[in-house]
């Protein structure tokens, strides 16, 4: 049985615990790799970050693209969305087409 | 000219041209699985593109609530209030298979029966914009899920979409122009030892016949 994570600085998780899922409040960017690290290898099916950390740890993320667990996805936090999450689509669909032909120049 | 030495022998023009026509198979095989697999992508990226437009809105409007929440308590009664949570999520992860892709499809159960039984405080001492704060996540969860499930289908196919492409494109232009070339490269040697053959036939024939009744004398006299 799988579990839901989520990851990112306190005050933008901690609403998500009431729903059910497992909340872990990272300060740094070590603190994150590592607790991404302990989670891929842990039970859970998703892992939502938020695109501050999501930043800080890309290099980490990557390594988790083509496998098919766990699906790590970026939210926006209590700072305001940044685009980041748009962009990870965007590059799905330049890696896959050649060029950007969903957004088009939209929001760059 | 080919590249890399070939033997210009019979059975080494019977197996290029197997492979040949097993490369133009695969080919033919590989770009109707790439064109599918495209299609696929492009529909699973638009209802990306979108869920995550509604997600991305949705935690906004959360996070509004939740910074309304707060400014209206203190600090300790929301860490009290949200310190044990009593539902909790599990998630059954199946497989779908598109054009031999592995997706995983997300089935969420909750802990308690009814899934909009989030709410781990007495309502007593929060303020009311905590309840709805809550709630409004609460509402966007299943897009949230299914966003989890849309956006890593859509990272796997890529990677699916890119391996194939590059697939296509080598036999395309590499594989299959490079077989061509041996093959013509063999039967022309071969079309060309077969003359020489005839020729060196004809002229020994030549030089028999003039042995055994001697033209050449016979003219003179």
């Amino acid at each position: 049985m799988y579990r839901i994570a989520v990851l990112g600085d306190r005050d933008s998780i901690y609403g998500f615990a009431a729903l059910g899922m497992a909340t872990y409040p990272v300060n740094s960017a070590d603190e994150a790799a590592k607790r991404l690290k302990k989670l891929a290898e842990d039970k859970f099916a998703v892992i939502y970050v938020t695109e501050a950390v999501q930043a800080q740890i890309e290099s980490e993320i990557d390594r988790y693209r083509t496998v098919q667990i766990p699906a790590i996805i970026p939210i926006p936090g209590v700072s305001g969305n940044t685009g980041m999450g748009m962009r990870n689509v965007k590059t799905s669909v330049e890696q896959a087409v050649g060029s950007d032909i969903i957004f088009n120049n939209e929001n760059k | 000219m080919a590249k890399t030495h070939v033997n210009p022998t019979r059975m080494e023009l019977t197996r290029l041209k197997k492979k040949l026509v097993t490369a133009v198979r695969g080919h033919k095989l590989l770009k109707d699985k790439r064109d599918e697999l495209m299609r696929q992508f492009l529909e699973l990226v638009r209802e990306n593109k979108e869920l995550r437009e509604k997600v991305e809105a949705g935690i906004h409007a959360a996070n509004k609530n939740f910074v309304l929440a707060r400014a209206g308590m203190t600090d300790e009664i929301l860490n009290v209030a949200l310190l044990s949570p009593k539902q909790e999520v599990y998630l059954d992860v199946g497989t779908k298979n598109v054009m031999s892709v592995d997706i995983p499809v997300f089935d969420y159960k909750t802990k308690t029966p009814d899934s909009n039984d989030i709410f781990s405080y007495g309502f007593a001492f929060t303020s009311s914009d905590l309840d709805d704060s809550i709630q409004s996540l609460q509402d966007i969860f299943p897009s949230m899920l299914r966003l989890a499930e849309c956006e890593k289908a859509c990272q796997l196919l890529a990677a699916e979409i890119e391996k194939t492409r590059r697939r296509v494109n080598a036999l395309e232009h590499v594989m299959i122009p490079e077989l061509r070339e041996n093959i013509k490269y063999i039967i022309m040697k071969l079309d060309e030892n077969e003359r020489s053959t005839q020729i060196r036939l004809m002229k020994i024939k030549d030089m028999m016949l003039e042995e055994a009744h001697h033209y050449s004398q016979r003219e003179r006299a």
